[in-house]
C-alpha cells in the first residue's frame, strides 16, 4: 500500500525566500506526525501543499500514492477554527453531512446508511447532544468535535489537522485528541497535526517535523527535542528542558513572540512549548 | 383622501390583478430561496447594487420603447457578470458594487428624463407597477422564474458548501469562482423579476428580509429556505390583496408585511436563545449574550 503522505525533495519559497526545502517524508498508515516551528515558519503552507493549494517550487508530494492537487474524501481535513456565522443555515449534523455529499450537484435524498454513517460519526465524537444545535451557537470545542466528525465520515486514510487544539480548554484539548487518536489506532488513519504546543499531544505523538527559518527536523520527539537539534536548527543556543514531564524550549529567536502569545506566562520565560 | 382603505367591488379587481398575484407568488418564491444564499454569503449590498443597473436597464428600454423586462434583465446580468468576476472577495465585492450603484442609478434617471411617455410608467420602475403586469410580462417572470429554481436545485448543496464552509470545500476541491459566478446570475434573474413587480427601490423586501426573519427562527437546512420562500409569498400576496383596497401603492404593503414578519421571528429567537437549542444546557458565549440583549432593547 503506498504512504497517505509522502514527500520527495518538497520545497515551498515565495520568491528569494525559503519556507522550507529538501523535505522527504513517507508516513506509515495509522502514524501521527505533529508539525510544530513559530509563527510564519510555514506549518499551515504543509498542509496546503498536501491539500494540493500550495504549488512546490522543487521536489513533489503524494497523498496514497496520487500526486497531490486531486483531493477527495480519503483526505480529511479540519480547518483552524474560526466562528461560524449565527444566519448559517445549518445544524451540527448538516455540517457532517457536508462531508458526506457537499459536492453533490441536484437535490437528493440521503439514503439511510449515509444517514447512519452520520449519526456514527457525531457518536464517535460524543457530539450527539449537540448534534441539532445551530453551528453558529457551538461553542469552540464543541464545534472542533463536529468538525472532526466531518472530517471522519468520509472515512479517510489521512487526516490532516491545522492547529486543532487553538483556543480550547484543557478539558477540551484532552477530548479532541483522543478522537483523532482512536481513529488512527482503530482504522489506521495517518495524522498530520499542525500545532504550536507539543505538551498536550507528546504521548501519541510518533514523530515530530519541525520546522524554523527555511530549515527543519524530523524524527521522534525524543530525538528533534534536544538542546543539540533545536539549537543547530535555529543557529542559536537553545536550551529543551524536561519539567515534570512537560518539554519546554527556552531561548528560540521567537520567544518574544510566543511569550506575547502566552500572556498567562511570565514575561520573559521563553517558548514555552506547554 | 378621505378614504384610503374601501373594499367595494373586491371581487371585480381580483379578477384584473389576477396576473400580478401569480408575479407576486413567483416572486416570493425565488426571493426567498435566493435570500438564504444571500445571508450566508453577505450579499445584501450587491441585491441593492445589481437593482440600480436593472433599474437602468429598464428605463434604457422604455426609452427606446423595446420590452421593458428584457432590458431590466440585461441591466441585472451585466451587474451580476461584473460583480461576479470583479468582486470574488468580499471587500472587492462590495467596492464594485459602490461604484456601479451610482451610475446604474444616474443612467436609470437619464433616461426616464429622456422619456416623455406615461409619468405611471416612470415612477413604476423605481417603487412597483405591479397592477401592470400583463400576460407577455407574466410570460418573462414566469420564465426567469423557472431558470432561477432550476439553477438553484442544481447547485444547491455544492453552494451551500462553500457558502458556509468554505475552508473544507476548498480542500475538498470544490470550485468556489465558478459557483460565486453562477449564483451572482441567478440572484440578478431574481433581482430583475423584483423590479419589475416590486420595484428597485424596495428589492430588497422580498429577496432580503424574508430569509433574514427564516434564520433567527431556523438551522435547518431544509426548513429555512421552505420559510424563507413562505414568508416571500404571503408579503408578497399579501400585499397586492390589502392593496387592491385601497388608493395607496402596493409597494408600503409589502415592505410592511415582509418587515412585521421579520419583527415577530427576531422576538421569537430571542425567546428561544434564552431557552436554549438542542438537548443541552446552551451558554452562548457572553459576547453574544451582550449583543443579542441589547438587540431586543432596542426592540422593546
Amino acid at each position: 500500500m503506498s504512504a497517505p503522505l509522502a514527500a520527495h525533495g518538497a520545497a515551498v519559497a515565495f520568491g528569494d525566500r525559503r519556507l522550507w526545502g529538501g523535505l522527504d517524508l513517507e508516513l506509515a498508515a495509522g502514524e501521527f506526525l505533529a508539525v510544530l516551528g513559530p509563527n510564519g515558519a510555514g506549518k499551515s503552507t504543509f498542509l496546503r501543499a498536501a491539500l494540493g493549494q500550495q504549488p512546490l517550487s522543487a521536489g513533489s508530494m503524494s497523498v496514497l500514492g496520487r500526486p497531490v492537487g486531486r483531493p477527495d474524501r480519503t483526505v480529511g481535513y479540519v480547518p483552524q477554527q474560526k466562528s461560524m456565522g449565527a444566519a448559517t443555515p445549518l445544524r451540527a449534523r448538516d455540517l457532517v453531512g457536508l462531508g458526506v455529499d457537499g459536492g453533490r450537484y441536484g437535490l437528493r435524498r440521503r439514503s439511510r446508511a449515509e444517514r447512519a454513517r452520520i449519526e456514527e460519526a457525531l457518536a464517535a465524537v460524543g457530539a450527539q447532544a449537540y448534534a441539532d444545535a445551530p453551528i453558529g451557537l457551538l461553542s469552540g470545542g464543541e464545534q472542533q468535535r463536529v468538525r472532526i466528525a466531518q472530517a471522519l465520515v468520509g472515512d479517510p486514510q489521512l487526516l490532516l489537522c491545522d492547529e486543532p487544539l487553538l483556543s480550547l480548554d484543557l478539558g477540551h484539548q484532552r477530548a479532541v485528541s483522543a478522537v483523532i487518536d482512536r481513529r488512527r489506532r482503530e482504522h489506521g488513519t495517518a495524522v498530520v497535526f499542525v500545532t504550536h504546543e507539543i505538551n498536550p499531544v507528546l504521548d501519541l505523538v510518533d514523530r515530530v517535523l519541525y520546522i524554523a527559518g527555511g530549515r527543519h527536523r524530523l524524527g521522534t520527539p525524543a530525538e528533534v527535542f534536544t538542546s543539540a537539534s533545536l539549537s543547530d536548527l535555529y543557529g542559536t543556543p537553545v536550551d529543551v528542558l524536561t519539567v515534570q514531564g512537560r518539554i519546554v524550549v527556552v531561548g528560540t529567536p521567537d520567544h518574544a513572540l510566543a511569550a506575547s502569545r502566552h500572556h498567562d506566562l511570565p514575561a520573559g520565560a521563553g517558548a514555552l512549548h506547554r | 383622501m378621505t378614504e384610503v382603505f374601501s373594499f367595494e367591488d373586491y371581487g371585480r379587481l381580483l379578477a384584473l390583478v389576477h396576473g400580478s398575484l401569480v408575479a407576486a407568488a413567483l416572486l416570493g418564491v425565488i426571493g426567498g430561496l435566493v435570500g438564504v444564499f444571500v445571508q450566508m454569503r453577505d450579499m445584501q449590498f450587491a441585491v441593492h447594487g445589481i437593482s440600480e443597473l436593472s433599474f437602468a436597464g429598464a428605463a434604457g428600454a422604455l426609452l427606446l420603447g423595446v420590452n421593458v423586462a428584457l432590458g431590466s434583465v440585461l441591466g441585472s446580468l451585466l451587474a451580476g457578470l461584473l460583480i461576479g468576476l470583479l468582486g470574488v472577495r468580499a471587500r472587492d465585492r462590495n467596492s464594485v458594487i459602490g461604484v456601479l450603484m451610482p451610475f446604474g442609478l444616474g443612467l436609470g434617471v437619464l433616461f426616464l428624463a429622456l422619456y416623455d411617455g406615461r409619468a405611471a410608467n416612470k415612477f413604476g420602475l423605481l417603487t412597483g407597477q405591479v397592477v401592470s403586469v400583463g400576460t407577455v410580462q407574466l410570460g418573462w417572470l414566469a420564465g426567469l422564474s423557472v431558470v432561477v429554481l432550476g439553477g438553484l436545485a442544481l447547485i444547491w448543496r455544492p453552494l451551500t458548501f462553500v457558502s458556509a464552509d468554505p475552508e473544507v470545500a476548498a480542500a475538498r476541491g470544490m470550485p468556489a469562482g465558478p459557483l460565486s459566478v453562477v449564483f451572482t446570475l441567478l440572484l440578478a434573474l431574481a433581482v430583475s423579476v423584483a423590479v419589475q413587480v416590486i420595484g428597485a427601490l424596495l428589492v430588497l423586501a422580498l429577496l432580503v428580509t424574508p430569509a433574514a426573519a427564516a434564520l433567527r427562527v431556523t438551522a435547518s437546512p431544509v426548513l429555512a429556505p421552505l420559510l424563507s420562500a413562505a414568508f416571500g409569498v404571503v408579503s408578497a400576496v399579501g400585499g397586492i390583496l390589502v392593496a387592491l383596497g385601497t388608493s395607496v401603492p402596493i409597494s408600503p404593503f409589502v415592505t410592511t408585511i415582509s418587515f412585521l414578519i421579520y419583527l415577530v421571528c427576531r422576538v421569537a429567537s430571542g425567546r428561544r436563545a434564552r431557552r436554549g437549542w438542542g438537548s443541552r444546557d446552551v451558554h452562548p458565549a457572553p459576547a453574544e449574550e451582550a449583543v443579542d440583549n441589547s438587540s431586543h432593547m432596542s426592540l422593546r
